[in-house]
């Protein structure tokens, strides 16, 4: 699937590997139970690890497994499903991860601005999507009235100039 | 624009350039949605949950707008559009909430964004008055007015108001996400019956905090809320808020809408729900979610008092049938000298909450002459002037009987909540309005009215409940049976202080028998009160029994 970094395509070194296929070579998104199982084994691997979080996963579940790896793929299973906001955002806030978090499953340009004040720094977009169309979408309310985790400058009382890219 | 110049002394947050930025920004966003929806690049799927966002529901006729009235405050050049706004585009009506917000029934959807832009010429939007987010704010319609107010709720319901506008994290939750706050210790907002309910008080010292309750509602699973704190510094406020909405977001149910409201959490988790959310405050950077004492000072300077007259309080003028009104509708106020006006929008075999063009227009202009230009919204679908000066209560008064404002009814059986129901709505089995007007013009007299006193009558025509009928003295819900709008009751309910979910008191009543039902109800009531004994204290104090002896007794 292409995927979409500051509002514009770009290539993905990821793989994303069932469960019981020996590992390709280069970086990989693997399951829970299997990083969970092969963690020590893992450890000594040369390549990045990411992990696929599910949607139903709380991050300080996953917390002792964050060394390991640079990137955690979130997941919304349908558009209007939420979790992976609230996800991102302790995953950035409180367990100190700098990797890449991903969203991935139904996400939609509505999503984008939101998704990036939440900590997420790529999206998975569906085949044939327009980029200009999610930039386009991330750009267009440019004024927020709560703290979020993009550097945002500072206006009068809640309000602040969002910066999503 | 004429329309734009608000009343000076009108008490609604004023929006300066950055707000109006945001709101043409919010437009021209939804105005993106529908092309990409029309041009097939959303699927319904996706476009329903961005369009209920913008308040634009599909129902039963029309598509129906609603608008945000924030925590039920308007100025009369908003509320001088709105009735533009019914008029041109709407069949010259507009129907007031339960959530101090206004509905148009008959809304084409070409219509929609110019409806938006008209509204923004007043700074008025409809975000997030649908929509698994967090919806408008309601607070006590008197605020700022009260005699027993502590804490003006306003400055924090508009606090709240703009935390939750468009929140990154919280627009995609599990279900709708409710809000009351009060400043007064007697609950005038229902805070018990919300997914969130906020009591701002003072310790000691006067400094402001919130007491918090969360997990209320009603719906198909009416709860009480459960106290989560007593009292959360106002610097906290917002972080403890986030922490509340995070647990409820990443638990809350998301398969069965049923389940899906934060009330079922909470009742499922009990003492963890709080360990949770409080586990989650701890870990939070708190700095950056502290309340700043100088945001909330420069917002509190847009609801400063107005500039009341040095007055004395005065006896009213004894005309009878002015007097019958007042004794229904006017309020003390904290002011000497002044009063608040609560204006019935339950006429006599009327729609409740329900005002034409016209009589908006008037009500504009009488708050403009009466009442520093701001009106209120009540959630139990009334209007309300909040600061009026007694000597000018009887021209008042004329004034809003020349346009059928001046219903004496206020707080009596006939002043009713009902849902739209059936006439309306997609979701409803049963109707609402036609038993409301019934059973308003079954008990017309005013003089029985008085005499049955303070009884609440709320109808709802389905299980969702948006007519409260769970927490009214008397509460009424409609259902369908096997093709038949049948009605259950339920009695002893309360949304104040005392509140209380009303018991079932047996089987339903037809269509045709429901009216019939009230009036043995109230015959009960009246035969077994003690003297000036409210309907719910007697039922309360004598129980279910007679009550339905008297209803299902075979003659």
């Amino acid at each position: 699937m292409p995927l979409l970094e500051d509002g514009r395509l770009r290539p993905d070194p990821w793989a994303s590997v069932d469960d019981d296929v020996p590992l390709p070579d280069g970086p990989v998104i693997l399951g829970l139970e299997q990083l969970r199982r092969e963690a020590p084994a893992l450890a000594r691997r040369n390549a990045p690890i990411g992990l696929a979080l599910p949607p139903e996963t709380a991050p300080a579940e996953v917390a002792p497994l964050l060394g390991l790896l640079s990137l955690v793929a979130l997941r919304l299973p349908k558009a209007k499903d939420g979790r992976a906001f609230t996800q991102a955002r302790a995953l950035r806030e409180y367990h100190g991860f700098t990797g890449e978090i991903r969203a991935t499953g139904h996400v939609i340009p509505d999503h984008y601005a939101m998704l990036l004040r939440c900590g997420v720094s790529t999206v998975e977009v569906p085949e044939g999507a327009d980029p200009a169309v999610w930039d386009a979408c991330r750009r267009v309310v440019d004024i927020g009235y709560q703290a979020a985790l993009s550097a945002d400058a500072p206006l009068s009382l809640l309000r602040r100039r969002l910066r999503v890219a | 624009m004429n329309a734009t110049v608000i009343p000076p002394f009108a008490r609604t947050y004023r929006y300066d350039a950055i707000d109006r930025e945001f709101l043409a920004e919010r437009i021209a966003e939804f105005r993106g949605q529908v092309a990409r929806r029309l041009a097939g690049d959303l699927t319904e799927d996706e476009f329903k949950p961005l369009r209920l966002m913008n308040g634009l529901y599909l129902q039963l006729h029309a598509y129906m707008l609603r608008v945000a009235i924030p925590y039920g405050v308007l100025n009369a050049p908003q509320l001088r559009q709105l009735a533009m706004i019914a008029r041109r585009w709407d069949r010259g009506f507009g129907h007031f909430t339960t959530r101090q917000n206004i509905q148009f029934n008959w809304t084409k959807l070409e219509d929609v964004p110019e409806m938006l832009e008209a509204l923004a010429e007043v700074d008025m939007h409809a975000i997030q008055t649908s929509g698994n987010c967090i919806r408008n704010v309601t607070t006590d319609e008197y605020a700022g007015a009260s005699p027993d107010e502590v804490v003006d709720p306003r400055v924090y319901a508009e606090i709240l108001r703009q935390w939750s506008t468009l929140h990154p994290e919280f627009t995609w939750l599990p279900r709708k996400f409710k809000f009351a706050i009060t400043g007064s210790p007697s609950d005038r907002v229902a805070s018990l019956v919300h997914d969130i309910g906020v009591a701002a008080k003072r310790n000691a010292e006067g400094e402001v905090g919130f007491e918090i309750h969360v997990g209320g509602g009603l719906g198909r699973t009416p709860l009480i809320g459960r106290r989560l704190y007593d009292f959360v510094p106002e610097a906290e406020f917002l972080g403890r808020m986030e922490a509340i909405l995070r647990v409820y977001n990443a638990l809350g149910e998301r398969d069965n809408i049923y389940k899906a409201r934060i009330k079922i959490l909470v009742r499922d988790l009990g003492e963890e729900f709080r360990a949770l959310v409080d586990a989650e405050y701890d870990r939070m950077p708190q700095q950056a979610y502290r309340l700043d004492p100088e945001i909330v000072a420069a917002i509190a300077a847009h609801f400063a008092p107005p500039p009341f007259a040095r007055l004395e309080d005065r006896p009213l003028p004894q005309d009878p049938a002015f007097a019958a009104w007042a004794r229904a509708s006017v309020r003390p106020h904290k002011q000497p000298g002044y009063a608040s006006v609560t204006i019935s929008l339950k006429p006599i075999g009327g729609i409740p909450g329900d005002a034409s063009a016209s009589q908006m227009e008037a009500v504009a202009d009488l708050a403009e002459r009466h009442s520093f230009g701001e009106i209120r919204v009540s959630h139990v679908q009334n209007l309300v002037l909040p600061h009026v000066r007694q000597e000018d209560l009887h021209a008042l008064w004329q004034g809003l009987a020349a346009h059928g404002l001046a219903t004496p009814n206020i707080g009596l059986i006939s002043d009713i909540i009902a849902c739209p129901g059936m006439d309306y709505c997609a979701l409803a089995t049963a109707r609402s309005i036609p038993v409301a007007q019934r059973i308003s013009e079954r008990f017309a007299d005013l003089d029985r009215q008085h005499d049955i006193g303070e009884c609440f009558i709320n109808i709802s025509g389905c299980i969702n409940a948006c007519g409260h009928h769970h927490v009214a003295h008397i509460g009424i819900l409609g259902v369908d049976k096997r093709g038949e709008e049948v009605y259950q009751v339920t009695l002893g309910g309360s949304a104040t202080n005392d509140a209380a979910i009303g018991e079932l008191i047996g089987p339903a009543f037809g269509y045709d028998d429901i009216v019939d039902a009230i009036e043995t109800i109230i015959r009960t009531h009246i035969a077994h009160r003690a003297p000036g004994e409210r309907f719910v204290d007697t039922y309360r104090r004598i129980g279910a029994a007679p009550f339905k002896e008297a209803l299902y007794a075979v003659a």
